[in-house]
């Protein structure tokens, strides 16, 4: 093969590609190199084949479905029972702070008093 | 499916989807049914096994169940579909690589799977496509699922990139030495054996 064969070779796996642009010099020798043609017709055969396994299946093995709806079925569940428990936790911890908050204003409130009482003179 | 029991009509896949975004399990499960077999190819391609395809296949749906709320319906389901059986077969690969102390006895035969062919497919198409099979299961892996899902499954090298992991530039270079690769095995084997002979 003549060098700029082999250099135009190189690029043909992306030169196949409809959508890859072909730089013009690259066109024009392939358009008057039988090499470069046959070479190329090569890598066109090779991708329509390819794009044809799409139309192949793999029979799945017995049970794939059932096994997959069912591990589905598990993580709705757990997803369900964790949602559950977070809007508990959630709801315990408001209720918690509050709380918290009502016995803060309490106590808040009685210093206050104290304090008044302490000041107010006799 | 909520919406469509009783009707006697047969819901298409997008309205499944839709039915499913809302929380459908039924509709989901449909969709399960209908895709099951595209994926768990897809699936077997991709790992070159039958029980990581098993695996990468459940995975799969349960990220889909998951994540189905992201699914925005600019492309088709199939091809989500697609992406998220890659990026599943990609973690599972991965993790197999770093567990990897494979005795020799271990090494899996090669997969004998039952195939169902479209039956107009002519015999020289059915022999092209067996050759392609063989040459495919003779790349490596990181080289095969880059020409797996761009030359059969037709995704973007953008989407190819995101689901792998890796640059654009990479999944463009991998595609390369791929279908070079490819070439390889399927016209210099043939001269060489032509020539023994």
């Amino acid at each position: 093969m003549p060098t700029q064969c082999d250099e135009i070779a190189v690029l043909l796996p992306e030169a196949v590609d409809a959508a890859e642009p072909v730089a013009l010099p690259v066109r024009r020798h392939i358009e008057s190199c039988l090499r470069c043609q046959a070479e190329l017709a090569r890598y066109r055969r090779m991708l329509r084949g390819l794009q044809m396994l799409r139309t192949q299946y793999f029979e799945p093995t017995p049970g794939l479905l059932a096994q997959t709806l069912a591990s589905i079925t598990a993580a709705s569940e757990r997803r369900a029972v964790t949602s559950t428990l977070t809007k508990r936790r959630i709801a315990y911890a408001g209720a918690v702070a509050g709380a918290v908050a009502a016995a803060g204003t309490t106590t808040a409130a009685v210093l206050v008093a104290r304090a008044r009482r302490r000041t107010l003179p006799v | 499916m909520a919406t469509e029991h009783g009707s006697g009509e047969v819901p298409d896949l997008s309205t499944l989807v839709t039915a499913a975004q809302e929380g459908d399990r039924h509709a989901f499960d449909e969709i399960v049914r209908r895709t099951y077999v595209d994926t768990y190819t897809l699936a077997v391609r991709l790992t070159a096994s039958e029980e990581d395809a098993r695996d990468v296949v459940q995975e799969a749906y349960l990220r889909a169940w998951k994540g189905l709320r992201k699914f925005r319906g600019d492309a088709q389901f199939s091809t989500w579909m697609y992406r998220i059986t890659a990026n599943s077969a990609a973690t599972l690969t991965s993790k197999r690589r770093r567990q990897r102390t494979v005795q020799i006895d271990d090494v899996a035969d090669p997969i004998e799977t039952e195939v169902a062919l479209h039956p107009e497919l002519a015999t020289e198409n059915v022999e092209l496509m067996a050759e392609l099979s063989a040459a495919l299961d003779e790349l490596p892996a990181r080289l095969r699922t880059v020409v797996i899902l761009k030359d059969v499954y037709g995704l973007s090298h953008e989407a190819i990139a995101e689901e792998l992991g890796i640059s654009v530039t990479a999944a463009k270079v991998r595609l390369h030495r791929g279908r070079k690769r490819m070439r390889d095995l399927l016209y210099e084997e043939a001269g060489r054996h032509a020539d023994a002979v």
